[in-house]
């Protein structure tokens, strides 16, 4: 068993880019249409053909698989970022408030025209916001990355941030907008178009950068805050800068593709084992195992013989929150 | 030239303008009750906590000093430390490289035998009982080799024969020209083991000076509000509550 963790230790990022590649291909052949070739089909859509092959694989296969990578890694990697920056095995997007802040500003957009200058982007921007707030809001009530205080902290944010989205809801403008409303927050990559990848592809570079560039700080917060300043760290500066970095990711995510959730939670989990526990190792393979999940998820939720498809964030939270209770089953024998 | 001198430190309601030096190969031990601020001195030492008054290292000026390069002068051990994760001790070890921005094996190597855990060096932090936990902080700063150890209460949870081992590599470290700090609530051992001593007293310095020197009846029950018995003369010394 400990020469198999160490033989995947040593080859994490190459096997799991290589899981990425299978899992994408995958995806990109998968659908009712069944024999599409998907390299004939991207050379064509390429050239601006319009063969059936071109639009199925260019149209509608290639953007949801991208979109389900993107967000998938987003998730990954602001799950492992969260539970580095609060030392808390149990902090995750939709745990500490982010996702539900960054649902409010989302839908506020959505419905009444907040920030209507900026067109397309409106709506990952006012994601961005509502995430960053509640994240900031969440850190400034817990005080510290005490792991009972911050899901107390990220409880209420999420509370108050639920609250106010009811609002919302309750106050749309007309029934359609409301059942629109509510599958979006159900989280799902379908029917979105490659337009959402110019919000979603820099929001991932420019998140990625910002919580890469403190690997140092995470891996220094290992042993709390004093000892993490005590090394060189600026701990404040870092933290914020870890927070923008995930309010960016899941702004944009959300705003995208609606709550997701458990992605964050569930693949630090499965990796950290195989990272030596580093919070700073766990980065980028974090990034990679959230993207193939959730492509999975989708070829999941695709293949499902239902007449209406299950949405992708009900299909996540249904795997990951008996996960989170074995989590919490699994604290509380170490307090008993 | 004395390696840290520090005039009038005061932080609010915990510190009240105190002042010392320590020269290199000097072990000082920083004694008083709880609450008196010991702490707090050693945090201001490395840092951690805004202060005013002046601390100079090597007649540089603390607050000039950039913070990374301050962290590879001054390695801190703060009280009751823990591993969010369940890091290698190894791992653990090299961040305290982090200030030099390298993993030299050879500094990791060196800490790890002064501290005395090589056997456990390839084992997870949350398998080692408390004690060998303790030598593992403790390597954790050596590793960075700083010109000024503190150590906050580094033998508080030890059986006697660890309280002895980690007092003597701090001793050990001291003599290699590097100046240390220990708060330390065992006053036979830091009787025996610190050159000087620091006693506070509701944020206050009363004496500063040779365990001799400091350790006397009348100060003690001030400080500590009970009548101790002192025998400095017996080795090895003995200062016990009455």
């Amino acid at each position: 068993m400990g020469r198999l963790i160490r033989l995947i230790e040593t080859y994490l990022t190459p096997l799991l880019v290589f899981a990425l590649l299978l899992v994408a291909s995958v995806s990109l052949s998968f659908g009712s249409t069944a024999s599409v070739s998907i390299f004939g089909g991207i050379s064509d859509w390429l050239q601006g053909e319009t063969t059936q092959a071109a639009l199925i694989i260019g149209e509608i296969r290639l953007p949801r698989t991208l979109l389900a990578l993107i967000i998938g890694a987003a998730l990954g990697l602001s799950g492992a970022a969260l539970q580095g920056l609060l030392r808390n095995p149990l902090a995750e997007p939709g745990l500490v408030g982010a996702s539900q802040g960054a649902a409010l500003g989302a839908a506020t957009v959505f419905y009444y025209g907040v920030f209507a200058g900026l067109g397309t982007l409106a709506t990952a921007v006012a994601g961005l916001l509502g995430a960053a707030a509640a994240l900031l809001f969440m850190l400034l009530l817990a005080g510290s990355g005490r792991p009972a205080l911050v899901i107390m902290a990220g409880l209420a944010i999420s509370t108050v941030a639920g609250a106010a989205l009811a609002v919302v809801l309750n106050f749309a403008p007309n029934p359609y907008a409301m059942q629109e409303l509510v599958f979006w927050l159900m989280g799902s990559v379908s029917n979105r178009g490659l337009d959402s990848l110019i919000i979603l592809f820099p929001a991932l570079i420019i998140g990625s950068a910002l919580i890469l560039s403190q690997r140092r700080l995470l891996a220094a917060l290992s042993l709390g805050e004093k000892v993490a300043e005590s090394l060189g760290q600026s701990v404040k500066k870092g933290s914020h800068i870890i927070v923008l970095g995930t309010a960016c990711l899941i702004g944009a995510s959300v705003s995208v593709a609606g709550t997701i959730g458990f992605v964050g939670l569930l693949v630090p989990h499965m990796l950290r084992p195989f990272v030596g526990h580093r919070p700073d190792r766990l980065l980028i393979p974090a990034a990679l195992l959230g993207a193939i999940l959730v492509c999975v998820a989708d070829i999941a939720v695709r293949a499902m013989p239902f007449g209406q498809e299950l949405k992708l964030g009900v299909l996540t939270s249904l795997i990951g929150a008996p996960f989170f209770v074995w989590l919490v089953w699994k604290e509380r024998k170490r307090w008993l | 030239m004395a390696l840290i001198s520090i005039k009038n430190l005061t932080v609010e309601q915990r510190l009240k303008a105190v002042s010392l030096e320590l020269n290199r190969g000097e072990l000082l031990g920083l004694i008083g009750a709880n609450g008196a601020g010991k702490s707090t001195l050693l945090h201001a030492i490395a840092g951690l906590q805004s202060t005013t008054g002046d601390i100079a290292i090597e007649d540089r000026r603390l607050d000039t000093i950039p913070p990374h390069e301050r962290a590879r002068l001054i390695g801190i051990q703060p009280q009751a430390v823990s591993s969010a994760w369940a890091l290698t001790v190894t791992d653990i070890v090299a961040l305290g490289r982090m200030p030099w921005g390298d993993e030299d094996q050879a500094a990791i190597d060196r800490a790890i035998e002064r501290a005395g855990i090589d056997e456990f060096r390839d084992r997870n932090i949350d398998h080692l009982s408390g004690g060998e936990r303790a030598r593992v902080w403790l390597a954790r700063v050596l590793a960075g080799e700083p010109q000024l150890l503190l150590a906050d209460e580094p033998i508080a949870s030890l059986d006697i024969h660890y309280q002895l081992a980690v007092m003597e590599v701090l001793k050990n470290y001291s003599r290699e020209e590097k100046g240390v700090i220990v708060a330390i609530h065992d006053l036979s051992l830091a009787a025996r083991f610190c050159d000087r001593l620091c006693l506070l007293n509701k944020g206050e310095l009363i004496a500063l000076g040779t365990p001799k020197e400091v350790l006397t009846e009348e100060r003690l029950s001030t400080a500590y509000g009970i009548p101790v018995d002192i025998d400095l003369d017996r080795d090895p010394p003995v200062v016990l509550p009455r």
